[in-house]
């Protein structure tokens, strides 16, 4: 592993008799976007909050670029740019002023200040909306104020919670575009909890339930782990499926073959490989032997919300390592 | 230092961004210039000083600061930006003793808009000016008491009315500690070091030392005692209730 940016160690935080985080440990390393799953309650933000400084760790600990968060808690927050779930931001305050003062308190000198907020007003596009008070911005103005404030200082390290929440599916594709962008000179941590983020920016993702780290790996890993990796989805009339379905499941490496409606008279057949196996190739030589009117074939890469449930629910079954 | 300054100055502008700056010194001028009038008998003295003047202070102040120093933490906590701020790069000390000074010089600000009341003093007559100064110290010494009163129990809450009631309540304890109606309420049967202690708590018995011109280093040590403790309490409170 390259040089590792966050080195989060044994890190622990109760709440009276809760335990909201049970020692997890990982490490970050420079150009990966981790992504952090789990179902609400899980840990997530209460993590990110004592790797942010604002929680203290009731055991263990967390370095950032060498400096732990515990001893050293000011040099840590020098070196994050970190987005608070919610996105809070003063709402009296315009979105320039804002920036404005973020930038005094992370000490940017007054000459550099102006380009400073300016990239990042640039970066997020927040041009049109600077000048107004932030209570009076939109849902994703505000999301987007309070990523402007953590790319301010042009950090090493990111942590964003739940960046992408509440903006509409345009703004979606421009802050992941952004958070890729980045990606390879910092480290960089989002939490989310919706899957197709995972696909789209992460390199890695650890999954939290109960407290604790479940699960660790790739997006191709979790998608490994799916009864539909490698399934393949075929299409044809209604007429020829009985036929069809019955000369499939016969075929070498299937395991099962499910039917659902494919509209218009169609059939959608379901072909489920038996684990490791590919059969895609196979199983398009059986649709041109028999001449079945195929109007669709796809191979699946597998469903994450699938391994999601069956990790969150029955802790540590399948993972890919953990 | 730089980032105390910075937070300094955002809460300093905070109090002018809302209407609560305007209608907060407006309050305070028209009721400041009533009492001294009416209650203080202002013109019927017949003397060219602003004795009636400061007198009131304690009680305008006892429901006035609160209403300044209520937002302070209250209001972070309610909004989120508590977890803004303080993942910033700024100790809890630098944050607390910025906002306690903002407030402060807030403060100093809607006092300094008395400024008629002396000029008047001086058109009528020649009143002791250093005896005015000595006032206008006291007074803003006073207001520092209260304010740290009122910021440190907005730490407690993330209800702005609640830290408002609360800290009025506990100010008005201090006010009226040294009056002869609470300390013959103990002097019957409490011992006479605690009637010196509850007695040695008042704000009024101190703050008349310092506006009749004696600065005695016990009223000093007083205030700022006082001052330290709350901002040390303040900085307890809000790392104690970061995570609820």
């Amino acid at each position: 592993m390259a040089e590792p940016m966050i080195e989060i160690d044994n890190l622990g935080k109760r709440f009276g008799a809760i335990v909201a985080v049970d020692g997890i440990s990982l490490k970050v390393a420079r150009g990966e976007v981790l992504g952090f799953l789990g179902p609400n309650g899980a840990g997530k933000s209460t993590t990110m909050k004592m790797v942010a400084g604002f929680l203290s760790p009731t055991s263990g600990t967390a370095r950032v670029c060498g400096f732990d968060v515990v001893e050293h808690p000011i040099e840590v927050k020098r070196r994050i740019g970190y987005l608070p779930e919610g996105a809070p931001a003063y709402p009296d305050m315009t979105a320039e002023g804002f920036l404005r003062f973020c930038a005094d308190v992370r000490g940017i000198a007054a000459g550099e200040r102006a380009a400073r907020v300016g990239r990042a007003v640039e970066l997020t596009q927040l041009a049109s909306v600077l000048y107004q008070p932030i209570e009076t911005l939109s849902k994703g103005f505000k999301r987007r104020v309070g990523l402007a404030q953590a790319l301010l200082h042009d950090p090493e390290v990111l942590i964003l919670d739940e960046p992408t929440d509440g903006l509409d599916p345009n703004q979606k594709h421009e802050v992941r575009g952004l958070i890729r962008a980045m990606a390879a000179e910092k480290a960089i941590v989002i939490s989310t909890h919706i899957l197709e983020e995972v696909d789209a920016v992460c390199s890695r993702a650890v999954v939290i339930a109960g407290g604790k780290l479940v699960a660790d790996g790739t997006p191709a890993e979790y998608e490994a782990l799916s009864r539909h990796h490698n399934a393949v989805s075929v299409t044809l009339p209604a007429a020829r499926s009985a036929e069809a379905r019955d000369a499939i499941k016969s075929m070498a490496g299937v395991a099962d073959v499910e039917l659902a409606d494919g509209g218009e008279g169609r059939v959608r057949l379901v072909v489920m490989p038996k684990r490791g196996q590919e059969i895609a190739q196979t199983l398009r030589g059986l649709c041109a032997d028999k001449d079945w009117p195929i109007s669709e074939f796809h191979v699946e890469r597998g469903k994450l919300d699938d391994v999601f449930r069956a990790i969150t629910t029955a802790k540590g079954k399948e993972q890919p390592h953990a | 230092m730089r980032e105390t300054l910075a937070v300094f100055r955002r809460e300093f502008a905070a109090y002018f961004a809302t209407p609560l700056a305007y209608v907060f010194i407006v309050i305070f001028l028209v009721l400041a210039g009533a009492v001294t009038f009416f209650l203080g008998n202002f013109f019927a003295r017949g003397q060219a000083d602003l004795e009636p003047f400061f007198m009131f202070h304690p009680w305008l102040y006892l429901f006035l600061i609160p209403a300044i120093g209520m937002r302070l933490w209250a209001e972070e906590r309610k909004s989120g930006t508590i977890e803004l701020l303080l993942t910033l790069p700024i100790s809890l000390t630098g944050a607390v003793i910025a906002k306690y000074l903002a407030a402060w010089a807030f403060a100093g600000v809607a006092l300094a808009l008395t400024f008629p009341f002396w000029i008047t003093v001086n058109y009528l007559g020649s009143p002791d000016n250093g005896a005015i100064l000595a006032g206008y110290m006291g007074s803003f010494v006073l207001a520092g008491a209260y304010l740290a009163i009122g910021v440190c129990l907005s730490a407690l809450t993330r209800n702005q009315v609640i830290a408002f009631v609360v800290a009025c309540a506990v100010c008005f304890i201090f006010t009226v500690s040294g009056t002869s109606v609470v300390l013959n309420f103990f002097s019957g049967w409490a011992p006479r070091l605690m009637v010196d202690t509850i007695a040695s708590f008042s704000f009024m018995t101190h703050y008349q030392a310092i506006t009749r011109g004696v600065i005695d280093l016990r009223d000093v040590v007083f205030f700022g005692s006082l001052v330290a403790f709350c901002l040390y309490a303040n900085v307890v409170i809000v790392e104690w209730k970061k995570g609820g």
